[in-house]
């Protein structure tokens, strides 16, 4: 009885994201250069959020530092590669780095949570800007670092703006069939215990300390990945993006997608992409509009836009389920009478 | 017999209050034993004392003739220790199936076969069969947060047994259970003794659960053990009746 039902709810996810991987492949074949800049610039910012949904959708550990670690690795791949280094180096830099500073990251989880946690990794931010800012022998300070070159991927170079496109859509696509895999794996069941309730999961045998660090140093290596991607990308990295300002659009992208939802940082993302594109007619005024959005969407659904969709499906399933019962009953009665 | 659980001179103070004051008991193998005892005489602590949510302030636990004061508690877990909680402690946002699964993952493999390996943790078959023991077959789907309180405590209940315990800690697995749910609970928990052998540690406050279902029984009153024996022993005692009844 289960068996088609739990069919059909797990091929939807599938439909949509096929559709939504052909509106990808096809769409950019009639952009202008700025177009596929902005799509690029969704990748990889989903990349990030994708991240950042992981150490706090799934295993609820807050971080105000995910835009640190994509700062992080946009330095470590800008450094290599302006310094003759393959693409692949400066990613693996990046996601070694991130890695270990993820890691360590996560120690102040283990003592405080939700809004102390908050303020530590605030704090992370906030000293990894004045590095990025301050160490100029190594980040050359806020002249940034220019010319930062396009990678060649099997030969093939991407110094055209839809060639690196497909490439930041590859790479989105990886992180994602990997965080698929990871979520529903053992692992990702534990981050979720994690966020649930750390004292039961603690008795059931689940190592929490352990899965805490896994779980920032993961998240922290999708910024670093995002940030190895941004810097050819954009060909130039200074300090300037990689304020306290990122890591907040990047924690709004989760929030107003959804949060410990698979696609929530895909919404969230294109929303906080595209919006200030869309609301180009508003001038001044899109930061306020967005600000609106964004206060009327969390006041309704504190869950983001994926949530209110929940609901939606649950509903029509118990509309569903009453009318069987319904139907059972008036059949049981007629039955009784006759 | 074997010793499965030996507790010798616990103390628990909380600043100037003792919560738990000198416990001594043991538990042999296959044995249920019942803990009972009016409301703040240190039950539960004495429980997070033995399974290390608490640090004791004196005293020693042994399992199996190991001591294991002072480890974590998944530490403990994993030698083969479960319990439960007196409050409701699923996972709501998992289904049921999952919050089985999680509970028996942690026990299988190691860590990187637990990213690399089944998605079940090879514990599909096993959770099935708990499933049906439990009577959630219908609502294996469904998420836990969704289920009734009494569904849910039978979920808690099955969850402690996924790990394949040889000791389970049971606190207060018949408070706010309906009757027919209750004697159900019953007939699984001495099923389980019976066939597989589990020894049970049950702290309950409904007093024909525990005389009906324990072998023997443990009453603790201001932190202290006031009493031991069967259930009829028990029963019979003034100290224990005193304790109950004011005189």
């Amino acid at each position: 009885m289960t068996g088609p039902r739990a069919t059909t709810r797990t091929l939807w996810p599938w439909l949509i994201g096929l559709a939504g991987l052909v509106v990808l492949l096809v769409l950019p074949l009639g952009l202008a250069r700025y177009g596929l800049y902005i799509l690029s610039m969704w990748a990889v910012m989903t990349i990030a959020a994708i991240g950042l949904n992981l150490t706090l959708g799934y295993a609820g550990q807050v971080s105000l530092a995910q835009g640190a670690f994509v700062g992080i690795g946009a330095y470590a791949g800008a450094i290599a590669t302006t310094n003759g280094l393959p693409f692949i180096a400066g990613l693996a830099l990046a996601i070694v780095l991130c890695f270990v500073v993820g890691w360590l990251l996560g120690y102040p989880a283990l003592r405080v949570q939700h809004h102390y946690l908050a303020f530590i990794t605030l704090a992370f931010s906030t000293l990894a800007f004045l590095v990025f800012r301050n160490e100029e022998w190594l980040t050359k300070g806020i002249y940034g670092i220019t010319d930062v070159p396009r990678p060649r991927i099997f030969g093939l170079s991407t110094d055209g703006p839809l060639a690196f496109y497909y490439f930041c859509l590859a790479s989105l696509g990886l992180v994602s069939l990997a965080t698929w895999w990871l979520i529903r794996s053992p692992w990702g069941r534990a981050f979720v215990a994690l966020r649930e309730n750390p004292v039961r999961a603690l008795s059931l045998g689940v190592d929490t300390r352990r899965y805490t660090l896994i779980a920032f140093a993961l998240g922290s290596v999708l910024g670093g990945i995002a940030g190895a991607l941004y810097a050819p990308l954009v060909e130039f990295v200074d300090p300037t993006p990689f304020t306290l300002t990122l890591s907040f659009n990047l924690l709004m992208m989760v929030i107003v997608g959804g949060s410990g939802f698979f696609f929530g940082p895909f919404l969230g993302a294109l929303i906080s992409v595209l919006l200030p594109e869309w609301l180009r007619f508003a001038h001044g005024y899109y930061l306020m509009l967005y600000a609106i959005f964004v206060m009327a969407l969390l006041a309704w659904s504190p869950t983001g836009i994926l949530g209110i969709v929940q609901k939606l499906i649950a509903d029509r399933r118990t509309r569903r389920a009453s009318a069987t019962r319904a139907a059972a009953t008036a059949t049981f009665t007629a039955e009784k009478s006759s | 017999m074997t010793r499965v659980l030996e507790v010798s001179d616990l103390h628990k103070s909380f600043g100037g209050i003792t919560a738990v004051d000198g416990v001594s008991f043991h538990v042999e193998q296959g044995e249920i034993l019942g803990i009972i005892g009016p409301n703040g005489c240190g039950k539960s602590t004495l429980f997070n004392c033995i399974l290390g949510q608490l640090k004791p302030s004196r005293g020693e636990v042994k399992l199996d003739g190991e001591v294991v004061t002072g480890l974590k508690p998944h530490e403990i877990n994993r030698r083969g220790v479960s319990r439960t909680f007196q409050l409701l402690q699923v996972f709501p946002q998992l289904s049921v199936r999952e919050n089985l699964i999680l509970a028996g993952q942690e026990h299988q493999g190691g860590m990187l076969s637990r990213l690399v390996g089944p998605r079940d943790a090879g514990l599909g078959d096993v959770a099935e069969q708990m499933i049906g023991f439990f009577n959630l077959g219908h609502l294996a789907d469904e998420m836990a947060g969704g289920l009734s309180y009494g569904q849910q405590k039978l979920l808690d209940a099955a969850m402690a047994f996924m790990g394949g315990p040889r000791l389970v800690l049971l606190d207060e697995p018949a408070g706010g259970v309906n009757l027919t749910m209750l004697a159900d609970l019953k007939q699984r928990l001495a099923a389980i003794n019976a066939e597989q052998g589990a020894t049970f540690v049950v702290i309950e406050h409904n007093m024909d659960f525990v005389m009906s279902l324990c072998t023997r029984v443990l009453v603790l009153a201001e932190g202290r053990v006031l009493a031991e024996g069967t259930p009829a022993e028990v029963r019979a005692d003034a100290n224990v009746i005193a304790a109950y009844l004011g005189h």
